[in-house]
């Protein structure tokens, strides 16, 4: 090659054409590559995920209804107020004249409960804030799981310890999809179904072994499953 | 080289014969840096604008037949039951096919020396590129939801949900990825050198700063020089079993379905060897073009384009060997549907398209039995692009007529395609033009370092060595 100072066509008499500093660059490429690899997947993993988007998500309700006081201090049933949970897909959210099968005699003048004995008299149900929430693409039936043993406080946490409810569980297909490959660790007998305190006795997975076979539990892993 | 203890052995080796002369005209080094150069120098010609112009015009195209697509979905195209892959497989199969010539020349036919590489690799390589652009954009746009490609990729995500590692699709996503990777990274190193030539020879700001930022620095230092041999040395070895693997791979897209006419374990050498037809088919046409406009005539010249040829002429014919040997086994197999596949192929509704490609494919490269045609740039350029619609109509035929009869009556079919296939397949040549049309304009169109590699003037002649220097002791001076 020809000297780069003295060139015999005398096109550039300068070759170089960047700075001596711009000699670190290259060197510096590698690692900023990876850095800013590593942050692209953090930043999706950690803040795209449902773990970050859905949970902890609790919204204000019309009506400050307490499950801790309702549940676990007063020793409310979930089936008392949410009825269908044994028979269709949807728990169902009670009607304000379930509410006032008590809130007749107790409280009856609360100021809080005032949407509550308006939505009685005038037939309008009280607009309760939906927490929990699965894609419409997605089929789920309470019924479905409730009735092979799934307890509430797999997907629902402890709402009896909840002044105000809250998603505790990402909701994901991952998550739905890592009890459906392997319910075992998952159930419990379906006296229990809606005891939030019940804890095994012995292994848990081994119950839940016995379970599967008592209660023939299959869950689907194909699309079709929930996609219907 | 050689041990001491053969040092005095006479190792006779052949005389390089008069017409392997690889550059013509008595260029010089510097003829050969000014007549590349001068091409991204000069003014810009007014040709160029008129091509350039036409590119976009058809690349216009290629855009309103995607926004029409993403925007109405694929029932825009002529997809029916039960024909439901046809001018989108066909199209990313052509294309890729298309891009196979570029890494055979320069991986393939550097690893076995073949010096006549030099003044087409840099040009086929773009090609390579450009053609492997155009093909993953099918697979990318015949999902219908473009915006859903990323289940393309085997990334972790909230479905727990993985891609099908069995299916050949997504080994296609790997192989074509790879190909893609390795063939830009393979054409950028050889560009380095070159690129530090146009720096170096820059009369404005803006060319130094460019050229300089993508030569990386290149000052042609003797280590600089061993680096980039080896490099390159190791993406050829890298390269050439991608030229084997990628085609074969889009083969198992139909060969392991059991679909009759696909289900055919030929497929991996035909597909290939197909592949390096339509490259080579395609690299002469535009070679042709690009020499004539540029007057490369002593760089490329006729020696190269026949060596070319060819190569034509060996894979088409066997690619009508496979054409063969397809109905051979349909009929040895003792398989009713097997037999029915080909029989319909060639007689059913789409005979014409079968008879297309055989005349195109397997009649029209035979002509370069002849040396007088093989020699004739209005006849190579006729021929290559008949076997570009030839292999185009390849792809089609066993796509389309394999699906079309289904096992039932029933649910047999007729494709027809709509303004929006036809749309989408030229503007995709506006695309590929689009791109060569500004390589042609802003990179050296050959490679400046390896052309000079393989002139005279850059072989030492260790062997004869008392003959050449009592004849030409100074040949490089005689030369220049």
């Amino acid at each position: 090659m020809d000297a780069p100072e003295k060139r015999s066509d005398g096109l550039n008499e300068a070759p170089y054409v960047f700075p001596k500093w711009t000699n670190r660059i290259p060197g510096l490429v590698p690692p900023a590559f990876v850095l800013g690899l590593a942050a692209i997947v953090f930043v999706i993993w950690f803040w795209f995920s449902p773990k970050h988007t859905e949970v902890g998500y609790a919204p204000k309700q019309p009506v400050p209804y307490s499950h801790k006081l309702h549940v676990g201090e007063l020793g409310l049933d979930c089936r008392y107020c949410h009825t269908a949970v044994e028979k269709g897909p949807i728990a169902s959210v009670p009607s304000a004249e379930t509410c006032m099968n008590c809130h007749t005699v107790i409280k009856h003048d609360s100021e809080l409960l005032a949407p509550v004995r308006e939505a009685f008299q005038t037939g309008k149900p009280i607009e309760w804030v939906r927490v929990h929430r699965v894609a419409d693409y997605a089929y789920f039936s309470h019924a479905q799981h409730v009735n092979k043993g799934v307890g509430c406080v797999e997907c629902h946490g402890r709402v009896d310890q909840m002044e105000v409810v809250r998603v505790t569980q990402p909701l994901s297909m991952d998550w739905c999809l890592e009890c459906h490959r392997d319910p075992a660790p998952y159930l419990r007998p379906k006296d229990q179904v809606t005891n939030m305190a019940w804890e095994p006795e012995g292994d848990r997975r081994a119950i839940g072994e016995q379970l599967m076979q008592a209660y023939h539990v299959q869950p689907p892993t194909d699309c079709a499953g929930c996609h219907r | 080289m050689s041990a001491p203890s053969i040092a005095t052995t006479k190792i006779p080796i052949p005389p390089t014969p008069p017409d392997e002369k690889l550059v013509t005209g008595g260029l010089t080094f510097s003829d050969v840096t000014n007549l590349v150069s001068q091409v991204t120098e000069q003014k810009t010609p007014r040709n160029w604008y008129l091509a350039f112009a036409f590119s976009l015009a058809l690349l216009g195209v290629f855009g309103v037949s995607v926004l029409w697509l993403l925007w109405e979905g694929t029932g825009v195209w002529g997809l029916q039951q039960p024909v439901g892959w046809a001018w989108d497989i066909t199209n990313f199969v052509f294309w890729v096919g298309i891009g196979h010539a570029g890494t055979l020349i320069s991986a393939i036919l550097f690893l076995f020396r073949q010096k006549w590489r030099t003044s087409v690799n840099r040009a086929a390589e773009a090609m390579t590129i450009f053609a492997v652009i155009c093909a993953l954009m099918f697979p990318g746009l015949h999902v219908g939801r473009i915006w859903m490609a990323y289940y393309l990729f085997p990334l972790p995500n909230q479905m727990g949900m993985w891609p099908n590692f069995r299916s050949p699709l997504l080994w296609d996503v790997f192989a074509v990825g790879t190909y893609f990777t390795v063939s830009l990274l393979f054409w950028y190193v050889g560009l380095v050198p070159d690129l530090a030539t146009l720096r170096d020879r820059a009369k404005t700001r803006t060319r130094a700063l460019v050229y300089g930022l993508l030569s990386l620095g290149w000052r042609g230092s003797m280590r600089h020089w061993i680096n980039y041999e080896k490099a390159y040395l190791i993406l050829a070895g890298i390269s050439t079993p991608l030229v084997l693997s990628v085609h074969t791979i889009v083969s198992f897209d139909f060969a392991t379905s059991v679909i009759p006419g696909w289900h055919t374990t030929i497929f991996p050498p035909y597909f290939v060897a197909g592949a390096i037809f339509s490259g080579f088919a395609m690299v002469v046409s535009l070679m042709v073009i690009t020499r004539q406009v540029f007057g490369f005539k002593d760089l490329v010249t006729l020696d190269h384009l026949e060596k070319m040829n060819k190569i034509i002429l060996l894979t088409g014919t066997m690619v009508g060997y496979a054409y063969a040997m397809e109905f051979f086994i349909a009929w040895y197999s003792g398989s009713l549907y097997e037999r029915y596949a080909f029989i319909n192929r060639a007689f059913g509704p789409y005979a014409w398209a079968y008879w297309t490609m055989i005349t195109c494919n397997v009649i029209s490269p035979q002509f370069f039995w002849f040396r007088k045609f093989r020699r004739s740039i209005p006849v190579m350029f006729v021929l290559s692009i008949v076997v570009n619609i030839g292999m185009w109509f390849e792809r089609f035929v066993i796509i389309v007529t394999s699906l079309h009869r289904d096992y039932l009556p029933g649910s047999w079919g007729y494709f027809m395609p709509t303004i929006w296939d036809i749309g989408l397949f030229v503007g995709s040549f506006g695309l590929f033009f689009t791109l060569f049309v500004l390589f042609l304009r802003f990179l050296p169109v050959i490679a400046v370092s390896e052309v000079k590699g393989v002139m005279p003037e850059a072989d030492p002649h260790h062997h004869a060595h008392e003959e050449v220097e009592e004849k030409a002791p100074l040949r490089t001076a005689e030369a220049s």
